[in-house]
This record gives C-alpha cells, sequence and structure tokens, in this order.
C-alpha cells in the first residue's frame, strides 16, 4: 500500500493506518530483534521511505539501540531515508546493460531531467537510480519505471516513456479533481 | 500426505494431462512478459472462451524456457504428433497457432527448428521442468515427481547414506567457489549441537548473472526439496531461503510454494508421514552485493548489518546464531533431488574429472542467441558462444567472454577451446563464479570494463576491513585515470602493487577478488593498457581520454616523485 493507494482518508489518519501496518509486521514476527530488516522491509513499503520518526518508532518496538536501527537502514541500498520521487526509474547497470550503453542512457536522463543518479527531481515528479543487475540480462540495456520492465532501451525511448508516463499521471489527477 | 498419496496425486495429474487435446506452454518468465506475453496470454484466453474449449486445453504459464532473446515463446504439444516451439509470438500469431493446431491443419507461422543447436546442445538437469510446469501450481510439480526423491529418502535411506550419496555425486557448490557439497554435508552432519540450520542462498549479485531467479522463478519446489532433503542428512528442522530484494517475483513464487507444500505436508511437521520435521523460511535481502557471501548472508539473516566476519569457525561449526549451519546456493540445492532419484553414479556420468554434473550459464551480451542454457561441465567456451549462442550478432568479432562478474576476468579468443570447470577458468585467472556469461565483441574496451568492475565493488564493500574499503577506492581512481588519458606508466605499476595487495589482506571474497578483473584483463590486454597511457588512444573507441598526466614533470623530477624503489 503506498501513499497514492489512500487519497481520501486525512493525513493524520492515514498516518495511523501506516503505523498500524508496521505493528502488524511486528507482531508477525513477535517482535524479535532479528526481524529487524523484515520490518524494515514493512514499514519502506507503507510509507515510501524511512525517515527518522520511523526508524525511532521500531527502535523502541523492537528495543534495539536507534544507531543500531539507522546503520542496518544506512547499509542497505534498498532502504531509503528521502522521500522518493511520483515516478521512479531504475536503470539497470549490470555488464551486460553496461556493455549495450546503460551509461550513456543514464547520462542523458541526468542532462534532460536535470537530476543527478540516486537524487529526485524538485518538482519531485522523477527519482533517479542505478542498480547493479536486475537480472534481465538478455533484455540489455534495461531499466524500470514504476516497476514495469522495459527492455532494449535507448535514451531516447526512455526519454519518451517518461514524458508520457508523467503526462498520463497529471490526465488522470485532473480527472480525479 | 504420505508416498502413497503423493505418488497417487502425481498420477491423477498425469492423467489428466494426457486427456487433454492440446496443451499449450506460454514462457511467462520477465523477459517474455517484457516482450509481450501477457499480450498473448489474453488473446489465447480469449480464443479459448469465444471456441469454449476449455475442456480441451490447457494453457500453461511457465517458467523460463531459455531463449529469452526470442521471447515470447509459444510451445504447443498436441496429444499425438510433435510439439512446436513459436519465437516472437504476437497476439495475432497466437490466436492463429492455436485455432490451426486445434483443427489440425497446418500452421502459417514458421516454428523453431527441432534440432536448433540452442535447445539440442543443452543438458537440462536442474532446469528440467522449466518451460514444463507452472510454478504456481505444486500438481504440475508433482505430476514430475517433485518431492519423491524427498519420500524415497526419508522412507529408506539414513542421514549418512544421503550424505555419502552427495559425496559420490562429486557436486561442487554451484555459487563459484565450488567447494565439495558432500564434504560440507557430513561436516555440518557430525557437528555436535541440538539445533542446525540449512540456508540457501540466493542472493545473486553478480551483474549479468540471473541463473538462481530463475530457478527460483520457474521451478521453486525443486529449490525446497533440495533444502528438505539437506536437512534430513545434516539433522536440522529449520530453512532460510535468502532471495535478493531486487527479486520481488522469486521471493512471491517461494512464498506460495512454501504455503502449497506445507499444506500438502511436504514441508512442516512430520513430513510426509515420517518423523522428520522441516520448516523453510524466507528472507527477502535489501541490496547489498556482499551478502552474497556466506557469513554475511547470515548476519543478514540475522537482521544485522551484512558484513563478514573471519573464519574460522566455519559456519558447518557455527553459523546462525552460532549454530552449525549448512549453507549452499540454490542452484547446489535445485540438484539435489535429480541426484537422490537417479543415483549419484548417473550424475557423475556428466562433466569432467573433477567438475561433475552440469552448469547453468545466463549467456549475454553480444550474442545471438542470449538466455539461460544448461551444459555439461568440460563443455568447450567455443561451443557456448558460437554453437548454443549462435555467434556474435552483426558479424561481431569476438573478443572476450566475461565469467565470474566482478570476481572474475576475461576470457581472450586464444583460450575459446579451454573446457569450462572450475579449475580451467582459475587457470586462466576467472572463476566459475555463480554462472554469468557476457560475450564482448571488439567494441568493448578492457580497461573501462575493469573500471567499471572496480566501480561496482567499491560500491559494494561494505567498509570492515581498511584494505578493501580504501584499495578499492585507489584502484578505481587509478584506472579512471587511465581511461581518461591522465595516467602514467607509474600508475600501471601501483595499480598492479595494490591489487596484489588486496587481494592478500582483505578478509572476504569480495576484497580477496575485487582485483581479479583488473589482473586478469592486465595479463591478456595489456596492450590495450599501454595505448592509453602512451598512444593516448582507446583501440575500441570508448574512452575519451580528453585528461592530462595530473603534474607531468621533467624526466629527472618524476623519477624522484616515486619512491618506490627508494621505500
Amino acid at each position: 500500500m503506498t501513499a497514492q493507494a489512500m487519497p481520501s482518508v486525512p493525513a493524520e489518519q492515514s498516518q495511523q493506518l501506516r503505523f498500524q501496518l508496521i505493528d502488524k509486521s511486528l507482531k508477525k514476527f513477535q517482535y524479535q530483534q532479528d526481524a529487524l530488516i523484515e520490518v524494515l522491509h514493512a514499514a519502506q513499503e507503507t510509507f515510501g521511505h524511512l525517515d527518522e520518526e520511523i526508524l525511532d518508532y521500531v527502535s523502541r518496538q523492537l528495543k534495539l539501540p536507534p544507531s543500531w536501527v539507522y546503520g542496518v537502514a544506512t547499509f542497505y541500498n534498498f532502504f531509503t531515508l528521502d522521500p522518493q520521487g511520483e515516478h521512479i526509474c531504475v536503470v539497470c547497470m549490470g555488464t551486460a546493460c553496461y556493455v549495450k550503453g546503460a551509461g550513456e542512457i543514464v547520462t542523458k536522463l541526468e542532462r534532460e531531467f536535470s537530476v543527478k543518479d540516486g537524487d529526485t527531481t524538485e518538482d519531485g515528479q522523477l527519482t533517479l537510480m542505478t542498480a547493479r543487475c536486475l537480472g534481465n540480462c538478455s533484455l540489455a540495456p534495461m531499466l524500470t519505471l514504476d516497476g514495469e520492465v522495459l527492455g532494449k532501451e535507448s535514451a531516447e525511448s526512455t526519454i519518451a516513456a517518461i514524458h508520457t508516463k508523467a503526462t498520463l499521471t497529471a490526465a488522470a489527477k485532473e480527472k480525479n479533481a | 500426505m504420505n508416498p502413497t498419496s503423493l505418488l497417487k496425486q502425481a498420477e491423477e495429474e498425469q492423467q489428466r494431462q494426457q486427456q487433454l487435446n492440446l496443451r499449450v506452454f506460454l514462457c511467462y518468465s520477465t523477459p517474455c512478459i517484457a516482450a509481450g506475453a501477457e499480450q498473448v496470454k489474453t488473446a489465447l484466453e480469449s480464443l479459448i472462451k469465444e471456441k469454449q474449449l476449455n475442456t480441451e486445453l490447457e494453457i500453461v504459464a511457465t517458467g523460463c524456457m531459455g531463449p529469452c532473446s526470442r521471447g515470447p515463446l509459444l510451445r504447443i504439444k498436441p496429444a499425438e504428433g510433435e510439439e512446436q516451439t513459436y519465437e516472437k509470438v504476437t497476439p495475432e500469431q497466437a490466436r492463429e497457432i492455436l485455432l490451426h493446431s486445434i483443427e489440425q491443419r497446418p500452421v502459417e507461422t514458421e516454428a523453431l527448428p527441432a534440432d536448433l543447436p540452442f535447445f539440442a546442445r543443452q543438458t537440462r538437469i536442474v532446469l528440467s521442468n522449466n518451460g514444463e510446469i507452472d510454478p504456481e501450481k505444486i500438481e504440475h510439480c508433482i505430476a514430475r515427481g517433485a518431492y519423491s526423491a524427498l519420500a524415497h529418502v526419508l522412507h529408506e535411506m539414513s542421514p549418512e547414506e544421503v550424505c555419502n550419496e552427495i559425496k559420490n555425486s562429486g557436486l561442487r557448490g554451484r555459487g563459484g567457489g565450488g567447494y565439495p557439497a558432500g564434504v560440507k554435508w557430513n561436516l555440518v552432519r557430525k557437528s555436535p549441537a541440538d539445533r542446525k540450520y540449512v540456508v540457501a542462498n540466493g542472493d545473486e549479485g553478480d551483474p549479468g548473472a540471473y541463473m538462481d531467479r530463475t530457478i527460483m522463478e520457474s521451478d521453486p519446489h525443486r529449490v525446497l526439496e533440495g533444502m528438505a532433503i539437506a536437512g534430513y542428512a545434516v539433522g536440522a528442522e529449520q530453512g532460510y531461503i535468502y532471495v535478493r530484494g531486487e527479486y520481488p517475483l522469486a521471493a512471491a513464487r517461494l512464498v506460495k510454494a512454501i504455503k502449497a507444500a506445507e499444506r500438502r505436508g511436504l514441508l512442516g511437521s512430520r513430513v510426509l508421514g515420517s518423523n522428520f520435521n522441516f520448516r523453510i523460511d524466507l528472507r527477502v535481502g535489501a541490496g547489498a552485493f556482499v551478502c552474497g557471501e556466506e557469513t554475511a548472508l547470515m548476519t543478514s539473516i540475522m537482521g544485522r548489518r551484512g558484513q563478514p566476519v573471519p573464519r574460522p569457525p566455519y559456519p558447518a561449526q557455527s553459523g546462525l546464531w552460532g549454530y552449525p549451519t549448512l549453507i549452499n546456493n540454490v542452484e547446489s540445492f535445485a540438484n539435489v533431488a535429480p541426484i537422490m532419484e537417479k543415483g549419484a553414479d548417473w550424475f557423475a556420468s556428466f562433466g569432467t574429472d573433477k567438475s561433475k554434473g552440469t552448469k547453468v550459464f545466463a549467456l549475454c551480451g553480444e550474442v545471438v542467441n542470449s538466455g539461460l542454457i544448461e551444459v555439461p561441465m568440460g563443455i568447450s567456451l567455443r561451443d557456448i558462444v558460437f554453437e548454443i549462442g549462435g555467434g556474435l550478432p552483426d558479424g561481431g568479432k569476438f573478443k572476450a567472454a566475461q565469467t565470474g562478474g566482478p570476481s572474475g576476468g576475461c576470457i581472450p579468443a586464444e583460450f575459446l577451446d579451454t573446457p569450462v570447470d572450475y579449475e580451467s577458468l582459475k587457470e586462466l585467472g576467472s572463476i566459475m563464479g555463480s554462472g554469468g556469461l557476457i560475450v564482448m565483441n571488439e567494441t568493448s574496451c578492457m580497461p573501462d570494463v575493469a573500471k567499471f568492475f572496480m566501480e561496482f565493488c567499491l560500491d559494494e564493500s561494505c567498509g570492515k576491513c581498511v584494505s578493501c574499503r580504501v584499495g578499492t577506492v585507489e584502484m578505481y581512481e587509478l584506472l579512471k585515470r587511465i581511461t581518461d588519458g591522465s595516467a602514467m606508466l607509474t600508475d600501471l605499476e601501483i595499480l598492479e602493487e595494490l591489487c596484489e595487495l588486496v587481494q592478500e589482506t582483505s578478509l572476504c571474497g569480495l576484497g580477496m577478488t575485487a582485483p581479479n578483473p583488473v589482473l586478469n584483463t592486465l595479463k591478456y590486454y595489456r596492450d590495450e593498457y599501454l595505448a592509453h597511457i602512451e598512444n593516448k588512444s582507446c583501440p575500441a573507441g570508448v574512452c575519451q581520454l580528453d585528461q592530462i598526466p595530473l603534474m607531468k614533470l621533467p624526466e629527472h623530477a618524476a623519477e624522484r616523485a616515486v619512491f618506490k624503489e627508494e621505500r
């Protein structure tokens, strides 16, 4: 469940709901300290990122020092402490993709959207990330856009795909409003 | 469930399948879905609805069939007659193929030739169920014999016999190290402890490798069965399967498979009517390459920072929470059930003297048929690249094959006839690794490839030991200077010295093998490095070389600036 999935619930209440989802995961693992990574996974899935408040909450619930929780959260690439953009583009930089020109795609995306690898654009629209191999080497160069796998891409086709996606969401938002 | 009811269910399902006029297998793995398998499936389903054919045929959404670059793949298996495989199928073609097959009219779309070397040259042991079953349906797996080896082991063999069978088969760790599995199993079995664990390593971090993902996605029950057999053999009641965070589909399918197996009494307490209890839990990684290292993986299962710890004690003596732990790669576990079913001698009949059985490779890069292949150990690299892989596209010239990911190296063209096994690859300065095999043509620049892997290692170094943490950064800087034109000859010397240092003083496999791609490319492609430094030219035309050396001192001063000899 992501932030976008519950638009009608007031912010405070939705926040509470999300903490309940963390509690659910905590209970599932019987508050075992060893389940820290599982709980952080659940928290990130619910909130989209892990901020200080969440980390603090998890550390108190699991009776672990905050430094321990922070250490784990920052060790793994999967966890992110900053809010993510509306769209997330992950470019695979595995060997097969690299030899087929993934580096060029990243450079051109960075220029087009004036965003650095690993950062989010100022308007919060796009987060650009690179991955160490998404395991779809026969589709090289490949990337995922909001979880959807796009194979045999070029810089131009990726930029086009991102623009299409942004337009679609904007249109959908307008319709809702 | 007990062995008899397992057999009965297998027979029932086989009968059901035989009664169908037609079985349609559609490859439903990630690459094929990205190529449009979903639309093909919808088209086929609507056609079946239209013509009301549900009783006569079924569509099986299978795991990976292999030739991923030819997807979406569709295989038609009529009750009578020969089966046909079609490549790059569009929804319209799929309709045509199905309609004509039902009406037994000749199909217009051209099928793949039955003797295509891509399939004919492979020996499928681990992947034998791929493309034959729907991985989310346990009945399909049972009909193909899943869990029968477990039933046999539990009721007719002692743990010692199981370990010896694995030892006799000559199975070696498929994660890259190649440690004899039987020896490891016996070590854990003999370790005295009241609790033991079995861990399957599915943290496949090597870029360019996706064998484990495919095995877990396409045939999860085979991995679970292998783990259960291992649990019985070493005396463990709890297993963990650690899956990379980047593989959500594999994780989802495993969760489903574990639940289905537990419901039928194939896992859990009193497995298959015996006194053996075995539970398997899934742990999802969070994106750290170093967690592929066994001690780091175990700290990660225990919810900590995935940093390796010194060995000994080995996990076989003291692993998860200090208890003896058997840790093997997913592919190793996938080999266990066939060995138990068909015997150690049968397994040992494949492969070479020291490397038995088969190996799954992810063949990709500049090759016509990229995809997942399983070949007997000892096959030559030439056969893999030019026979199975179909050579390089657009008349490209073979330059190198990269194996072993960031811990391996590049094998140049003159060694194309080397047999692929653990020892031969090691002699060439590469390693078998987990099985990524990337073919490169003349447009790949070797110092640039080495830089790519070094960047990977510096990023993934966990930071625990200094030589790896600092060494990878320094090596990367040197390689960057070589590829941007600001390097001098002395840099090459420093680089080589650093490589040796990091190799010898790092704690875990990541650091120890991080210099491999550099050393290996320096060995075979030294002239390319020299061309970058001396002539400021990149033979492959990749590097920009727009920088100048940081300090171009007069010769006598430069000599004094390098204190290497004096120190």
